[in-house]
């Protein structure tokens, strides 16, 4: 199996790798770049813990293949705050305690970043329905919603 | 596996006609890739179409109608608010495909050749009258949406032949289209029944109609009984009647772990009546 030669534009730096054909972005982001912060959960784009931004679009990227990538733009959990900062969704999510276990948790600090740029001031049905893709069996969501509801005020404030 | 990205629809097809394998066309990638996952499909040739230019283009054509590429993702669709405006309809089948990480990758191509008869974006295509234009060997073809599945997981596509694009038919004025499904849960789930109406206003009486179903039977369904039980009348309650009779006489579903056939026959009647209400009022607008 002949691997291919991909170049992307990955949290802002431009990364090289060689992909199997049959490797996802997924695959590619852990295995070949180390950037294992976007988490495997079902491999079937049910789960949302993989949960990465592709060309501006939040997407599962285990149902992306890394081959597709050449020439993409892609942002992970990895790139979400600035070296030795948080994401204030990252800090309300610990003030929070929206997580437990925390393997679905960079999936979910993905899709709540893309959800605030796209909508300031999401209602909590619109975060519930935004967020319906990222799957938690610890935290029972609440404490999920109310981390977004409360790094959305904070960001509104601060904007 | 494979994997070729070609820059045009022509070398898409070439590569397939040369290819003496299992042979797989990518858009959105939402089922090859858990096909490929599973084990269930795994290609000699996967041939990637979303690097052809106009692939993820929706385009205004000049008789009113929608080209909508065969990339263009559900949350592109979304995202278009003229396009929104005229087909609605369309629209929120669309959406109902999976969560938004999906939506970032599904496409309504991909969502017809899966061939399944609960694909939520089909009946609103079939009901707002949509065209697949049809790419293979032998040359090009138009065909009409509820043409393409023949059954559940087969398409009307010979080998070798892709869906270049879909188009929509121009709205005109005083159109409106709706699609609803039923699912036991609020979101994130296959369609028990699906149900969409697209009509045509003249004052308050109906003058065109078209009525898809789906999931009560082995392909969508574009039933012309519905259609008629409502076409000249003012959306009354006599018309509802007709219309819900006539949905739950073309169902012709199966029982399985979502729902008796039963259940099917009588939810196509309840959501053909709410469908068309909602399409009729999107029509005033």
């Amino acid at each position: 199996m002949s691997k291919m030669h991909v170049t992307a534009t990955v949290n802002g730096d431009e990364v090289e790798f060689l992909a199997d054909p049959r490797e996802t972005l997924l695959d590619c982001l852990r295995d070949h770049l180390d950037l294992t912060g976007s988490k495997e959960g079902c491999g079937t784009g049910d789960c949302g813990a993989c949960s990465v931004m592709l060309n501006g679009r939040l997407v599962p990227s285990c149902l992306v293949l890394g081959v597709e990538t050449d020439g993409a733009t892609i942002e992970t959990i990895e790139g979400m705050a600035p070296e030795g900062a948080l994401h204030p969704l990252q800090r309300k999510f610990i003030e929070h305690a929206a997580l437990q276990c925390g393997f679905c948790t960079p999936g979910f600090l993905v899709a709540a970043k893309a959800l605030l740029e796209k909508n300031p001031d999401p209602s909590e049905s619109e975060i519930r329905y935004w967020l319906a893709g990222n799957l938690c069996r610890c935290t029972g969501y609440d404490k999920i919603v109310r981390a977004v509801q409360d790094a959305a005020a904070e960001m509104r404030g601060a904007a | 596996m494979r994997y070729h990205a070609p820059a045009t629809f022509d070398e898409a097809v070439s590569i397939a006609a040369a290819a003496s394998g299992v042979t797989r066309f990518l858009a959105g990638g939402t089922d090859v890739l858990v096909q490929l996952r599973a084990g269930s499909v795994t290609p000699d040739d996967l041939i990637d179409l979303k690097k052809i230019p106009g692939t993820h283009e929706i385009t205004a054509l000049p008789d009113g109608g929608w080209r909508i590429g065969i990339a263009v993702s559900g949350a592109m669709l979304g995202a278009h608010a003229q396009l929104v405006a005229d087909w609605p309809g369309v629209v929120e089948g669309m959406e109902l495909v999976g969560s938004t990480q999906v939506q970032g990758r599904a496409t309504l191509t991909g969502n017809l050749c899966n061939g399944s008869p609960a694909a939520d974006s089909v009946p609103g295509l079939v009901a707002a009258g949509a065209t697949v234009t049809i790419l293979g060997p032998n040359g090009s073809r138009e065909v009409p949406v509820e043409q393409v599945p023949v059954k559940p997981g087969k398409t009307v596509l010979e080998p070798g032949e892709i869906i270049t694009a879909i188009t929509l038919p121009p709205r005109g004025t005083k159109g409106g289209d709706a699609y609803l499904r039923f699912i036991p849960r609020t979101e994130m789930d296959i369609a028990v029944v699906g149900c969409a109406v697209s009509l045509t206003r003249e004052g308050d009486t109906i003058t065109a109609a078209r009525v898809a179903l789906g999931a009560v039977a082995p392909t969508v369904l574009l039933d012309e009984a519905c259609a008629q039980a409502i076409i000249g009348t003012t959306l009354d309650d006599a018309a509802l009647d007709a219309l819900a009779g006539a949905a739950s006489r073309a169902a012709k579903p199966i029982s399985d772990k979502r729902g008796t056939k039963e259940f099917r026959v009588e939810v196509a009647g309840v959501l053909a009546r709410r469908a068309a209400k909602i399409a009729y009022e999107r029509a005033a607008k």
